[in-house]
């Protein structure tokens, strides 16, 4: 591969993260807000309380603000696909459109159908017709997050598809398979959360500033009892489904496992590491140096979160690219050499089977895709020069997930003690509770980032895990083009961040509009 | 059984009408192009922006869901284009994402940039967004310039392992050197402009705006008629991609899409019904003046005429995505699309496009049960 082909390959990478990053600023909001705004406004429906419609409105107004911003880097994400991914997009468009168009049919329109209801229409259509347009904007989102997360983890975890050696493509063999995946559906359920937890902390943290200003109290009491309760609901679930991913993770990306436990050599019985400080000496998976300066680990939980077994065995770096374990299976792991050696025959099998179709052998080409067949699980690998290509950032990926997990444990307390105070109706006394929750805020977005920095970088350096690395899935486009689109798009997302954030910092500073027959 | 061939026609029947209901969605860019030159004080720019503000997510959706279905359904399609015309479509994606932000943002307090830049945004991708569709989708006559080679993925030839290759280094800015091409994107921009007005005719309960959408429908109808004719004369005139249904190589017909459309008699049927359906909407609005429904027979003229012309780009063995740079790799129904599994999967979901058509007509049934006046932009709770 040249430097320029390289370099493309790098450019259309942070072209891609730039995207994803800002999407995944706005996005969990816009999905969390519309789950919390469908509550209030129920409340508001049951009761018939005028505080409660005022409540929600308020947040109506943020979720507008916030709406327009995730809308627009998703377009800009599934167009790449095609414009910076164009192997990609035929190599597996079979599998990966699907989801993205039934996004666009039952998701999308849902959305952007009950969203104007949502907001033009409180004096429009009947109140219960408008609690059910709420309900369905939030239904439309969460539908939303469901199908990009299955092709995100289809990416992941490859499943339901068999390689068509005519059409030089992977097509869709089990639609089932591929939707209900445990990768899909656990991935699904905590981002969910994480949207949840960053809606929770941010209504909650909000609504402290007002508490702080003595403004709105009573708006600000209501908003915080339930983005309390939101918020651990949320963070304890995404403890539970966190534990899903690593068990999912373990089983399926072992490479990644090991980058996020600073794992260089597997054991039995492997501990988990609570706190720790790579050795920034360690420059080669082999060469020998402890890869910690000081670690703290818990015994044997590795193995069990990963396992379900106190005394598994967890395979490091060193033995994934070396190989020789045993399997659960009982077969011995094969070693990076081998398995490029078995993907460059999957390849030539390939080039073959064309040849020999082009030529009308066709018992040649029978044999070649007989070939292709039995090496075709490791076909990625034969893209691979060396043993490096296969290891990811392993200090990215580790302090990633551990600053998560720590976010993750701290909000869990947080949460915990302010629903404890919101139901003895104690915060409104507790200053130092306010303005440990308003300096809280961006902490679940930072942890939904870090969660997705552990996801994207762990799985290097595969677009589909062992069938397509990263520079066999890129479209023929120079660097230069891609470096101009980056700054363009960089100069775009951080401007409308910047407007973002000046208009919701004036919508807050102004508070909820007062109702008639309210006092403001 | 349903065949593969039936389900390759299905979907590109999909895609066609997709790209039908986008072009006439379109009418939100159309109005956004219009908004200094047929508003004249800023309470009638406000109206202008409140009744296109309400209705902008429907055409967005409807082109999110436009790539997303074709990326499932003709995936040779999505690398090629996207991969190889990669300007035309990073300026087309620029203008739709500086829509998003301009209507929500653009009166709130805080807003940064001030209401003058977002209404600049909005007219950004009124003019040069709906123009590039109509340039794009005119290279499905004129043809591209890329080469296709599956074979590449092994990496074992000479030029690389990428399928798709763009030949031009311009990366789809060359498709603006054609004038077949900025005939269509013409035609798109003052068709798109035409029915903003019948639109706003339609809607708005204000006799100045009104008067003067009439008289800007005659003028920017007459654009679209000369420009539309200019493109499909010499389409239909010109040379087109035909494909041997025997050795399924791509060669050039003389007057192919003439053929198509004598080949197949419905769709002209359809086709002229759909341009005299738009037609009528033009000139009724224009000389009558109490006639309102211009925006419906103008709008399902124009689903069903971009319907049928796509149509005729896809079916009766041509080639919908032509290379001028090598014949046999112009992208054909047969040679781009998803797998049996695949598009019968996906047919299954497009059941429920009945279903989301309906809900959609509910929403705007209950959001437009009147024409909507200023006094409205206050009651509603919600305003741009």
């Amino acid at each position: 591969m040249d430097l320029l082909s390289m370099s493309t390959v790098n450019w259309s990478r942070a072209q891609f993260a730039l995207t994803a990053g800002y999407h995944w600023v706005f996005v969990p909001l816009t999905i969390g807000l519309a789950f919390i705004m469908a509550i209030m406004e129920t409340v508001y429906v049951k009761t018939g309380d005028v505080k409660w419609k005022n409540v929600t409105r308020f947040w109506q107004k943020i979720f507008g603000i916030n709406f327009a911003i995730g809308i627009a880097t998703g377009l800009i994400m599934e167009f790449q696909f095609g414009t910076n991914w164009s192997n990609y997009s035929w190599f597996v468009g079979d599998i990966f459109g699907a989801p993205l168009a039934i996004e666009g049919i039952l998701a999308f329109f849902m959305e952007a159908t009950f969203i104007s209801i949502m907001f033009f229409g409180w004096n429009r259509v009947g109140p219960r017709m408008h609690l059910a347009s709420t309900w369905l904007v939030f239904a439309g989102v969460t539908l939303s997050a469901f199908w990009i997360l299955v092709a995100n983890a289809w990416m992941q975890y490859p499943v339901g598809m068999e390689f068509n050696p005519e059409t030089v493509r992977n097509e869709m063999v089990d639609f089932r398979a591929v939707v209900l995946s445990p990768v899909a559906c656990n991935k699904f359920l905590h981002a969910v959360f994480s949207c949840w937890s960053v809606s929770a902390g941010f209504v909650a943290g909000v609504s402290s500033w007002y508490l702080l200003k003595k403004r709105h109290e009573e708006f600000a009491l209501k908003s915080i009892r339930l983005s309390a309760l939101t918020g651990l609901v949320a963070f304890v679930m995404l403890a539970v489904t966190g534990d899903g991913s690593a068990y999912e993770v373990s089983q399926k990306q072992p490479m990644k496992l090991a980058a996020m436990e600073g794992l260089y050599e597997g054991k039995e019985g492997a501990g988990l590491v609570a706190v720790g400080m790579l050795n920034p000496a360690k420059r080669a998976y082999n060469d020998g140096v402890d890869p910690f300066i000081f670690k703290l680990e818990i015994p044997k939980l590795l193995s069990f979160l990963g396992y379900r077994n106190l005394n598994a065995f967890v395979p490091g770096i060193k033995d994934l690219v070396d190989g020789g374990y045993t399997l659960r299976d009982g077969s011995a792991a094969l070693s990076f050499d081998e398995k490029k050696a078995r993907g460059k025959i999957a390849i030539q099998a390939l080039a073959d089977y064309q040849t020999a179709v082009k030529e009308g052998r066709d018992t040649d080409a029978a044999n070649h895709e007989t070939i292709l067949e039995e090496n075709y699980a490791y076909f990625g690998y034969g893209y691979l020069d060396t043993e490096k290509e296969l290891i990811p950032n392993v200090p990215l990926t580790f302090y990633s997930f551990r600053l998560m997990v720590i976010i993750g444990c701290y909000s869990i307390l947080l949460f915990a003690i302010l629903l404890y105070f919101a139901c003895r109706k104690e915060v409104r006394n507790r200053k130092w509770l306010q303005y440990v929750t308003l300096w809280s805020i961006p902490l679940p977005i930072i942890a939904g980032q870090l969660g997705w920095l552990v996801a994207e970088m762990g799985r290097q350096p595969w677009t589909i895990q062992d069938i397509l690395p990263i520079q066999v899935a890129t479209s023929a486009v120079s660097s230069g083009n891609i470096i101009a689109t980056f700054i363009l798009f960089t100069l775009l997302f951080t401007g409308m961040l910047a407007a973002e954030a000046t208009i919701l910092v004036k919508q807050i500073r102004k508070g909820p509009d007062p109702l008639s027959g309210e006092k403001a | 059984m349903i065949t593969y061939d039936f389900l390759l026609k299905y979907w590109w029947f999909v895609m066609s009408l997709l790209g039908g209901i986008l072009v006439f969605l379109l009418f939100v860019q159309g109005g956004q192009s219009m908004l200094n030159s047929l508003a004249k004080k800023e309470d009638e720019k406000k109206l202008l922006i409140n009744a296109l503000g309400r209705k902008w997510e429907y055409t967005f959706t409807t082109l999110v869901t436009f790539g997303g279905a074709f990326f499932a359904s003709f995936p040779l399609f999505y690398s090629t284009s996207f991969g190889g015309a990669y300007w035309a479509w990073m300026i087309l994606l620029f203008c739709f994402v500086l829509q998003t932000i301009s209507y929500e943002y653009q009166s709130k307090p805080g807003n940064i940039f001030g209401p003058k830049t977002y209404r600049a945004f909005l007219f950004i991708n009124g003019v040069l967004g709906t123009f590039l569709v109509g340039v794009v989708v005119a290279s499905f006559f004129t043809g591209s310039e890329f080469t296709v080679a599956k074979g590449n993925i092994t990496g074992l030839g000479v030029t690389g392992t990428t399928i798709s290759r763009w030949q031009n280094p311009l990366h789809g800015l060359e498709l603006l050197a054609s004038a077949r091409n900025l005939c269509l994107g013409f035609a798109i921009l003052f068709l798109t402009r035409t029915m903003a007005c019948l639109f706003f005719v339609n809607r708005l309960d204000h006799e100045a705006l009104e008067k003067r959408s009439r008289k800007f429908t005659l003028y920017n109808g007459v654009a679209f008629v000369i420009f539309f004719l200019l493109f499909l004369i010499r389409t239909l005139l010109s040379e087109g991609y035909a494909v041997n249904p025997d050795t399924k190589l791509v060669y050039m017909e003389k007057m192919k899409y003439l053929h198509n459309f004598i080949d197949m008699p419905l769709i002209p049927v359809f086709f002229v019904s759909g341009v005299l359906a738009v037609l009528y909407g033009i000139f009724g609005t224009t000389f009558k003046p109490g006639f309102r429904k211009g925006i419906w027979f103008a709008g399902a003229g124009t689903v069903v005429t971009v319907t049928m012309l796509l149509l005729v780009a896809g079916y009766n063995n041509t080639a919908y995505y032509p290379s001028s740079a090598d014949l046999q790799s112009s992208l054909t129904l047969q040679n781009s699309s998803s797998s049996h599994y695949t598009l019968s999967a996906m047919a299954v979901v497009s059941l429920l496009i009945p279903f989301v058509l309906a809900y959609i007509f509910y929403a705007w049934r209950a959001l437009e049960k009147k024409r909507l006046s200023p006094d409205d932009l206050e009651s509603d709770g919600h305003a741009y």
